[in-house]
C-alpha cells in the first residue's frame, strides 16, 4: 500500500509550499507548482521517493499515478534511488570528439558503475551546453554541502573528490565541474564593434546599478516612451526573426498577442537550451542577466503581459542562481512588480528549472512542463499566441531573440534592419566547436561566411584536415568543405537545403569517426523523444538500429531515407519532424555508409 | 462528448481527393473522409473519446501545410484541399503500420488493422528479427483483468477512459519517456495495491487485446475461446436504475464478457465493477468447462461498487 512519507520528504515538500509568495496554506496549491515541488523534493533527498511522491499527492490532490507520470518523464527527476550527488558527464557530440570515453573510464574506476547509490554518482549525459569546453559534465546536488564519500576513504568530503576529479593530472580530465564561464574569445581579445556580448566581461552580472551604469534600462525608458504599439512597430520593421531555430519573425508574434482578446497573456523565455552543440543562451544569462530582465518586461510591456516565466534549462544552475538574484535586484529598485519603473504597467517574472527533457524546449511541450504535466508537445493549431500556456495568448521567445530587442528599441527598427541581409538581419551568436583552434562563443553579422567565422575561431586545429561541418547541432545537418563560402543567413542556409537552428558549429577533421557521431545522434532522438506519436517513439528506435546495421556494413541506405521521412512527415511535432536530418544529410553527402565497413 | 456537433445548420465545404466534400461546421477532417467514404484508417481514435492523435495513421495532406496533419483530431476548414491517398499519405501510413507491427504483439489487434497493413504493403518484418519490440510478460495481478503490455500501442485511451473522459479514478498514467514510456500505476505497484475500482472501461476502450477478461486471457490461453460459436444478448443492468446496456457475450450457454455498446447513450461503452463483472451468480452451479472466474464481492443491491477480491494472483 502506499507508501508513508518520512520526515525528510515531508519537510522538503512543506517548506517549499511554504516558501511561496502566496503560501498555500490549507488549500491545494495548482497544480503548475508540481514540477518545482519534485526538484525540491529531489533537492532535499536526491530522488521522487514513494513516500516523497506520495506527500507531494496528499498536498495537491494530484492522484499519484499522474504526478508518477510526470516524474517519470524528466532525466534530473529520478523515481529510484540515486545518489545525492550526480556528475552527468556528457558524451555527446562535442564531448565524444574530446575524450568523453576517457572521462567515463576514470569516472568509472573511481566511482564504479554508472548510477550508483552511493554518496556519488556518475551518469552519461546528453549535451550539458559546455561544448567549449570539451570534455564537460555537470554536477546534480541534493542537500550534500557536508556528504563524505566514506566508501573512497573515511571522511572523504564530496568537494574534495570533486574538485581532484577536476583537476586529475595526465588524464586529460578538464572536467569544468563548477560549470566555467563560457569561452568568448572576441571578448578576450578585446573586439570592438560586439553587440549581444558588448557588456559581457566588462559589467558585472550581479550589479544592477553596473548594468544600469553601463546603459541598462534606457531602452525600457524609451519603449515607455514609445508605448505598447511604438514597440512593435520598431520590432516589426527590424524583422528580427526568432533565434531559437524556428526562425519565426518576432514582430508577427508580438502583433498577434498584443491584439488577442483573450486575457491575461503570457510571456515565455524560453532558456531551455539542450540542443547539443548550442551553449549561447547560458553565456548570455550568466554574463548578462539584467539584459535579458529588461528585454522581458519591454516585451511584456508591448504584448499585454503581466505574468512571465523564464524557463530555464535544469542543467544550468549557475544561470539560475544569476538571473534570480537579478530578479530579486529589480523588484526591489521597482523595475519588476507592481506600477514597473512608475509607468503605470505591472510586470513580473517567475523563473521555472526544466528537469532535463530537450523536449521541453518545443514551445507546446514547454507549457505543459510549466503546466505540471508531462513535457509532450500539443498539436498546432491552435498556435500559441491564440491559445498557449494555461490556453491563453502567449509569447514565446528564445534569449537571444529577446537581447536583441534593446537594440531595436534604442536605435530603432530600421536602424536594426540595415545590418545584415534582406531575409536575416541583426547579428547572430555561434557556438562554435569541435576542431577548431578556439572554440567558444561568436557574434557576427548575418551574411559572414562560414569560412570567415571560422577563421575567427583560428581555424581547424593544426595539423588536422576539416572533414566536414555540422550546423543546427542534432537536428541539423551536415556542410562539407567545399561549401564553406556559404554565407550564414536564414535564407542562405535554407537554399543550401541546411538551416541555421540556434547557431550551433561542430567542426569535424579527418580523424574523427563520423559514424560514432551520427549514432550518437540516433541514441539522442531516441532518448529525447517523449513518445507521444508512433513515428518518432518507434522512428528514432528503427533509425538508430538500421544505423548500426548500416555503419556495420549494411545496406540500409535507402530504409533509413524511408525512415527519416515517416518521421518527418507524420510526426507531431519538430522533434519527430527533424530527427532524420543528420543522418540523411551524411548519407547525401557519402560522409557514410559508401558501401562496406569503414 | 467532443465528437459530437453542435448541429447550427452552418456547413464548410472542402475538396478531399479532388472531390467537394460539404460536412457541418466543426467536422473533423476524419468526419469528412467518413462522410464521402473515404476508407481512413485509424488506432487510436474512438467516437467517445477527445481525438489524442498520437498514432498518426490517419494522417492526410493538406494543402499548404508542411507537415501531414492528423484527420481525427483537426477541423475541416472551407476551401481545405485534402489528399488521402498521396505517396506522402500512403508511405506514412505504411510506416505507422510498419513501425507498430513491428515493436508491438498485434495479434489481436482488430482484422481491420490487418487490411489496412495489406492496403499500404507494410511490412513489419524487414526491421530484422531483433527488432527492439516492448514484448514483456503479462501483468496477472487479480482474477478480473490482465493487462499484456506487450500488445500496447500507447493509444492512451485506457488513460482517458480511466480519467476524465469517464471514470475519473486516474488509477493509471502515461510514464517514462520516448520508447520507454508505458501505462502504469505510481511506481508500477500492482493494479490491487493503486486507485483502480475495476469498472473495466479501460479494457472496454482498448484497441489491441492488451487490456483483457481473466476470462478471455484463460480461455484463450487454454484455447477454448471461440469468437464463432459466441452470441452477443443485449440487456439492461439490474443493478440500479440508471439503465446501462449490457452486451452478455456468451459462448456454450456461459457469459465470457460483459461490455457495453459505444452508441448507448448512457454509457457510451463504460460500465462499472457490478455491471462489468457481477455475472457469474447467473451462472452459478452450471458445469464450467472454462474455468469459473470468482465472482466479485459485490451484491446485487448494493449501492457503492466494493472492491473485487484483491489477492495477488500468484
Ligand atoms: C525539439 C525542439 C526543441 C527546442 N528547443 C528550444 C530551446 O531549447 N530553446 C529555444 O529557444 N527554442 C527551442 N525550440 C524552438 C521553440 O519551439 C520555439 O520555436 C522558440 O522558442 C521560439 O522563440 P524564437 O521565435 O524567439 O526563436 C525547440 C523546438 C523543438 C522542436
Ligand atoms: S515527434 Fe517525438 S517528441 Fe514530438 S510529439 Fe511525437 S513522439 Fe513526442
Amino acid at each position: 500500500m502506499a507508501a508513508a512519507p518520512g520526515a525528510a520528504e515531508r519537510e522538503a515538500v512543506d517548506a517549499f509550499l511554504a516558501s511561496l509568495a502566496e503560501p498555500a496554506g490549507e488549500m491545494p496549491p495548482p497544480r503548475h507548482l508540481l514540477l518545482p515541488a519534485l526538484h525540491a523534493l529531489v533537492d532535499a533527498i536526491g530522488w521522487v521517493s514513494e513516500g516523497g511522491l506520495n506527500h507531494v499527492c496528499e498536498r495537491f490532490g494530484i492522484p499519484p499515478a499522474e504526478a508518477y507520470g510526470v516524474a517519470s518523464f524528466y532525466a534530473l527527476l529520478p523515481t529510484e534511488p540515486r545518489a545525492p550527488v550526480v556528475i552527468h558527464a556528457c558524451d555527446d557530440i562535442v564531448c565524444r570528439m574530446a575524450g568523453a570515453h576517457r572521462v567515463a573510464a576514470v569516472l568509472e574506476e573511481v566511482l564504479g558503475p554508472a548510477g550508483g547509490t552511493d554518496a556519488v554518482t556518475w551518469l552519461p549525459s546528453p549535451c550539458v551546453g559546455a561544448c567549449d569546453r570539451a570534455p564537460a559534465a555537470f554536477v546534480q546536488r541534493s542537500n550534500a554541502e557536508n556528504a563524505t564519500v566514506d566508501s573512497l576513504a573515511p571522511g572523504l568530503p564530496v568537494e574534495r573528490l570533486l574538485a581532484d576529479l577536476a583537476g586529475r593530472e595526465g588524464t586529460d580530465l578538464a572536467l569544468p565541474l563548477r560549470s566555467g564561464s563560457v569561452r568568448i574569445p572576441q571578448v578576450e581579445d578585446g573586439a570592438q564593434g560586439l553587440r549581444l556580448l558588448r557588456r559581457i566581461g566588462r559589467v558585472d552580472p550581479a550589479s544592477l546599478d553596473d548594468y544600469q551604469a553601463a546603459g541598462g534600462y534606457d531602452a525600457l525608458r524609451r519603449a515607455i516612451d514609445l508605448g505598447p504599439a511604438g514597440v512593435i512597430r520598431e520590432v516589426t520593421d527590424s524583422r528580427l526573426m526568432g533565434r531559437g531555430g524556428a526562425a519565426f519573425p518576432a514582430g508577427r508574434k508580438w502583433s498577434a498577442v498584443a491584439s488577442a482578446p483573450a486575457r491575461p497573456h503570457f510571456l515565455i523565455c524560453n532558456a531551455d537550451e539542450s540542443e547539443p552543440g548550442t551553449f549561447k543562451d547560458r553565456a548570455l544569462m550568466e554574463e548578462d542577466p539584467f539584459a535579458l530582465i529588461e528585454a522581458m518586461t519591454i516585451a511584456g510591456f508591448a504584448t499585454g503581459c503581466e505574468k512571465s516565466y523564464l524557463y530555464v534549462r535544469g542543467e544550468y544552475p549557475v544561470a539560475t542562481a544569476r538571473l534570480d538574484h537579478a530578479i530579486r535586484e529589480c523588484r526591489h529598485q521597482g523595475l519588476l512588480g507592481a506600477n514597473v519603473m512608475g509607468a503605470g504597467f505591472d510586470f513580473d517574472i517567475e523563473i521555472r528549472r526544466g528537469g532535463g527533457a530537450y523536449i521541453c524546449g518545443e514551445e507546446t511541450a514547454l507549457f505543459n512542463s510549466i503546466e505540471g504535466f508531462r513535457g509532450e508537445p500539443r498539436n498546432k493549431p491552435p498556435f500559441p499566441t491564440d491559445r498557449g500556456l494555461f490556453g491563453k495568448p502567449t509569447v514565446v521567445n528564445n534569449v537571444e531573440t529577446l537581447v536583441n530587442v534593446l537594440d531595436i528599441v534604442l536605435e530603432g527598427g530600421p536602424a536594426f534592419a540595415t545590418l545584415g541581409t534582406e531575409g536575416s538581419t541583426g547579428t547572430k551568436l555561434f557556438c562554435v566547436s569541435g576542431s577548431v583552434t578556439r572554440p567558444g562563443l561568436y557574434e557576427v553579422t548575418f551574411g559572414t561566411t562560414l569560412r570567415q567565422l571560422l577563421d575567427l575561431a583560428g581555424g581547424v586545429t593544426s595539423g588536422r584536415r576539416m572533414k566536414a561541418v555540422l550546423l543546427g547541432g542534432a537536428a541539423g545537418t551536415f556542410v562539407t568543405p567545399e561549401r564553406l563560402d556559404l554565407p550564414l543567413t536564414f535564407e542562405a542556409t535554407r537554399e543550401a537545403g541546411a538551416a541555421l537552428g540556434s547557431g550551433v558549429v561542430v567542426v569535424f577533421d579527418d580523424t574523427v569517426d563520423l559514424a560514432d557521431i551520427l549514432l550518437r545522434i540516433a541514441a539522442f532522438f531516441r532518448h529525447e523523444s517523449c513518445g507521444q506519436c508512433v513515428p518518432c517513439r518507434v522512428g528514432t528506435v528503427r533509425q538508430e538500429e538500421a544505423l548500426e546495421r548500416l555503419v556495420a556494413g549494411g545496406n540500409e541506405a535507402a530504409l533509413l531515407e524511408e525512415i527519416a521521412r515517416g518521421m518527418g512527415d507524420a510526426s507531431i511535432c519538430g522533434l519527430g519532424h527533424t530527427a532524420g536530418l543528420a543522418v540523411r544529410s551524411a548519407l547525401g553527402l557519402g560522409l557514410i555508409g559508401n558501401g562496406g565497413p569503414r | 462528448m467532443s465528437a459530437a456537433l453542435e448541429a447550427n445548420g452552418r456547413t464548410v465545404a472542402l475538396t478531399i481527393d479532388g472531390r467537394d466534400v460539404a460536412v457541418p461546421e466543426g467536422a473533423t477532417l476524419l468526419m469528412a473522409c467518413r462522410a464521402a467514404e473515404i476508407a481512413t484508417p485509424t488506432l487510436c481514435f474512438l467516437e467517445t473519446l477527445a481525438p489524442v492523435n498520437t498514432c498518426r495513421v490517419c494522417v492526410v495532406e493538406v494543402e499548404g501545410s508542411r507537415a501531414l496533419v492528423p484527420a481525427c483530431s483537426r477541423p475541416a476548414e472551407p476551401g481545405m484541399v485534402v489528399s488521402t491517398d498521396s505517396e506522402r499519405v500512403r508511405h506514412s501510413r505504411k510506416m505507422v503500420l510498419e513501425f507498430l507491427a513491428s515493436s508491438v504483439d498485434m495479434s489481436l489487434a482488430g482484422t481491420e488493422i490487418h487490411g489496412w497493413m495489406e492496403t499500404y504493403g507494410a511490412n513489419p518484418g524487414r526491421y530484422g528479427p531483433v527488432a527492439e519490440s516492448v514484448a514483456q510478460p503479462p501483468k496477472v495481478q487479480d482474477d478480473l483483468y490482465v493487462r499484456d503490455y506487450s500488445k500496447c500501442i500507447l493509444c492512451y485511451k485506457c488513460v482517458q477512459a480511466c480519467g476524465v473522459e469517464a471514470q475519473n479514478t486516474f488509477a493509471i498514467a502515461v510514464a517514462g519517456r520516448g520508447f520507454d514510456a508505458r501505462i502504469s500505476t505510481e511506481f508500477d505497484v500492482t493494479l490491487p495495491d493503486s486507485a483502480c475500482v475495476y469498472c473495466g472501461n479501460c479494457i472496454g476502450v482498448c484497441p489491441t487485446g492488451a487490456l483483457i477478461f481473466k476470462t478471455e486471457f484463460d480461455m484463450r490461453r487454454q484455447g477454448t475461446w471461440d469468437e464463432s460459436r459466441q452470441s452477443v444478448t443485449r440487456t439492461v443492468c439490474a443493478y440500479c436504475g440508471v439503465g446501462c446496456n449490457l452486451d452478455l457475450h456468451v459462448q456454450d450457454n456461459r457469459i465470457v464478457k460483459v461490455t457495453s455498446p459505444l452508441d448507448h447513450d448512457v454509457t457510451s461503452g463504460h460500465l462499472c465493477i457490478k455491471g462489468r463483472f457481477g455475472w457469474q451468480h447467473v451462472q452459478a452451479g452450471l458445469d464450467d468447462p472454462a474455468g469459473p472466474a470468482p465472482a466479485p464481492d459485490t451484491a446485487p443491491g448494493s449501492s457503492s461498487g466494493s472492491p473485487p477480491d484483491r489477492r495477488p494472483a500468484s
